[in-house]
């Protein structure tokens, strides 16, 4: 083929930069997950081992669970994120709304070796956690054993933190005021629940110590401002196994989700976002994400695998389950926004 | 100067042109050459025009015109949206009305469209999402059933008027709800504006509240950095520039460090705290953080550069012979700073004063870390808006009140001032 010396090097320029475009577009996999430990355990788990088999390269970043953003980038069909770790009710929204892709599950494993409750159109569990309360043991003379003691301040005198938000507060709030676990969501759905909700919760709003990322309440506890929290099991345990003894969990009626992996409509690197997800629900691979931070695999044949002094701390441990109660996804997903206004109006006055 | 250079350029252009061409009268030549200068003029500045027009007008339409956006119902009931409009509301809608909803709620099964118009729906009535969802699912109806009945039998409530009516209150492509709801109003259920219940009424508040501590953060700038302002501006250069140099140096700090920084001093085992008590002066700690104290000490200390540079060089050019003079006639101290020295320095108190107004009114990072929920301000609801709801509408229509408050006070000041000119006098 002849072409004039100027055409040849414009097109071997252009060439170039093609090869050198497609050839990092699969050398990559932009994995966005919660950070703190949480990412820690996800680095031992599935990243590292993840690059040492496959030899593709993981990028990997932080949010704190914000959709806008990858509402923005879907609109504006600019997507950098390939997979993402996304709590339930935001997948569901998310799902409807077209922000994630709907999964193929023949590319990530057989179905039936999962808890059924962590498939999903467009989400594939990553792991169950659970929101327990804990306290510090060295500040309190007796332990607390249920919600109505972290609402007894006469017996448990000092501060309480609380995540600053409706979710889980507020059935918190109502299974301190008696109702039982299985009608928390029959009650919050009518005027009257929510209503109770919110008076209960002003016993204690003097007493509050809201707190916003999940690295918070272990430090809460152990600097003693709070005396008692609301907190993710993980995270406790993480501070509990560097030495911060005191801190200790109670179950009852602890509240349980799961976080997923989700892929984003015009994710850049699909093919290799599939093998990422497929490789972290292995059940080995899930094996050692749950004996580096104590949440529960979602891979039925990965929490047979995990040692049983471990298996003890995770909230799919069958005393732990008891009495514990299901976060409702499609709850919040439907009185999520009007909660949520009705908590900023309460809490900001 | 200038001007009389344009001019001689203008009349020598203007006397060689005359020489060629006798035939075109002196005015009109003139006239030209003049509109010939504007242009070359103009087409300097076009390039920042357009930059400003790109980078501050535009967005400022699009974010105001965002706040009374509706496009969800009419986006994806066009059809049904069209019929509303022309209904009566006082029977229910006629068969071809509900032929076209469940013919587009068919089309819209299980894409993002439907999903946008429930979200919307529910915002009005919470638990509406799953009513458009389940419908939804159950069309398009099955072969002999009517429309009607099918829609009917997916969920009862579209059998009642008071349904439908719901729906075509929200099928114009525009609405005020969001800048209602800004503003603690909505609409009720004939359509009337309305109080939001009070339970649920917050931005008023808000609104007060970002004024309020504005107010208190500016005073308190001013109180600080009046004094120090003036000390720099009556000592030599070289003072001066040490004490420049140290209120410049925290202003080059990044505010994030700045705020973490406050937090470790001012918490209860913080270093301030742990001082007092060790001097015996308090016996437990003082609650110096996560509450507005710590947001006014933190937001002063980050705002005061942008009080004290403004008043420092407005201060720079008063000359001393003024005061001078004044006390020398006779005049006492105190009296001759307040009727000859302060009159001078008041363009300074003014710029700086609505800087850091303006400033304090959008300020969003230091009341989140530092403050309690009593203490956010109007950009933290934009925030939550933005980032965790989603619901640019909202967050559209509280930076459109803001914006608004921003320009009445900018107006209120320029009048008071009388000349809208802060940066010229502020040089």
């Amino acid at each position: 083929m002849f072409l004039p010396p100027a055409k040849l090097s414009l097109f071997s320029v252009a060439c170039a930069a093609f090869c050198l475009m497609s050839g990092t577009a699969s050398a990559d996999v932009t994995v966005i997950s919660f950070g703190g430990s949480n990412q820690k355990a996800q680095v031992k788990a599935y990243y590292e081992p993840f690059m040492k088999t496959t030899g593709s390269k993981l990028v990997t970043g932080e949010y704190n669970g914000e959709q806008a953003k990858i509402k923005a980038m879907v609109e504006a069909k600019n997507v950098s994120w390939d997979v993402v770790e996304v709590e339930s009710p935001e997948l569901a929204r998310g799902c409807e709304e077209g922000l994630y892709e709907k999964l193929d599950m023949g590319k990530i494993g057989a179905k039936k070796d999962f808890v059924p409750a962590a498939v999903s159109e467009c989400g594939i569990g990553l792991f169950v956690w659970s929101t327990v309360l804990a306290y510090n043991g060295e500040a309190l003379k007796t332990a607390p054993t249920s919600w109505a003691d972290f609402w007894d301040l006469k017996k448990f005198p000092g501060k309480r933190g609380l995540r600053k938000g409706a979710k889980f507060t507020l059935e918190f709030a109502l299974l301190a005021d008696g109702v039982t676990p299985e009608d928390v969501y029959k009650v919050l759905g009518t005027k009257a629940g929510v209503e109770r909700a919110f008076k209960k919760l002003d016993q204690i709003k003097p007493s509050i110590q809201w707190w916003e990322a999940g690295a918070q309440p272990p430090q809460l506890l152990a600097a003693g401002d709070v005396v008692m929290t609301t907190a993710y099991n993980g995270r406790i345990a993480t501070a509990q196994k560097e030495g911060k003894k005191q801190l200790k969990i109670v179950w009852t009626n602890n509240i349980y989700d799961f976080d997923s992996w989700a892929i984003p409509v015009g994710a850049p690197n699909k093919t290799d976002a599939y093998k990422f997800i497929a490789f972290a629900s292995k059940p080995e691979n899930q094996k050692v994400f749950a004996s580096e931070i104590p949440y529960g695999p979602t891979n039925l044949k990965g929490t047979a695998l995990v040692d049983k002094a471990i298996a003890a701390e995770l909230p799919t441990a069958p005393q732990n389950m008891k009495g514990a109660l299901a976060s409702n996804t499609p709850f919040w997903v439907e009185h999520g926004e009007d909660l949520e206004q009705r908590f900023n109006a309460w809490a900001a006055k | 100067m200038e001007k009389d250079n344009v001019m001689s350029s203008l009349t020598a252009t203007i006397l060689t042109e005359m020489h060629t061409e006798n035939s075109a009268s002196l005015k009109d030549q003139l006239r030209r050459a003049e509109r010939m200068k504007k242009l070359r003029y103009g087409a300097l500045i076009l390039p920042l025009a357009l930059f400003l027009l790109l980078t501050f007008v535009w967005p400022i339409a699009a974010l105001l015109k965002r706040s009374v956006d509706n496009p969800e119902i009419v986006g994806a009931f066009p059809v049904t949206s069209s019929l509303l409009h022309n209904w009566n509301g006082k029977a229910l809608p006629d068969e071809a009305t509900f032929v076209a909803f469940a013919d587009e709620l068919g089309k819209t099964k299980g894409t993002p469209p439907l999903a946008a118009a429930a979200k919307r729906l529910n915002m009005e009535q919470p638990g509406f999402r799953s009513v458009m969802m389940h419908s939804a699912r159950a069309m398009p109806p099955e072969t002999g059933t009517s429309p009607k009945d099918a829609l009917i039998a997916a969920d009862s409530r579209w059998g009642e008027i008071a349904t439908w009516q719901f729906l075509a209150r929200n099928a114009s492509p525009y609405t005020a709800r969001y800048l209602l709801a800004s503003v603690d109003r909505k609409y009720d259920e004939q359509g009337n504006i309305v109080a939001a219940d009070e339970d649920e009424a917050i931005y008023v508040d808000v609104l007060v509240r970002t004024f309020e501590m504005s107010f208190v953060v500016t005073v308190c700038c001013l109180l600080l950095g009046f004094p120090l302002a003036y000390m720099m501006a009556s000592q030599p250069p070289k003072i001066a520039n040490v004490i420049m140099i140290f209120v410049l140096l925290p202003f080059w700090t990044s505010i994030l460090v700045r705020v973490a920084a406050w937090i470790v001093l001012l918490q209860s085992q913080g270093l301030v705290n742990q001082a007092l008590m060790a001097m015996g002066i308090i016996h437990e700690p003082l609650q110096l953080v996560f509450n507005r104290v710590g947001v006014y000490i933190a937001m002063v200390h980050i705002l005061l550069p942008f009080m004290i540079l403004p008043l420092y060089s407005v201060m720079k050019g008063i000359s001393p012979t003024y005061v001078r003079a004044a006390q020398s006639l006779g005049c006492p101290p105190l009296r001759s700073f307040w009727k000859v020295y302060f009159p001078q320095a008041l363009p300074g108190v003014g710029a700086g004063g609505l800087l850091v107004f303006i400033l304090c009114m959008g300020y969003y990072i230091t009341p989140a870390l530092l403050g309690s929920p009593k203490e956010q301000m109007a950009s933290y609801f934009v925030a939550f808006y933005t980032n965790q709801t989603i619901n640019w509408g909202m967050a559209a229509a509280l930076s459109a009140i803001l914006f608004v408050a921003t320009l009445v006070l900018y107006m209120v000041y320029s009048k008071l001032v009388g000349s809208p000119d802060v940066a010229s006098k502020a040089r």
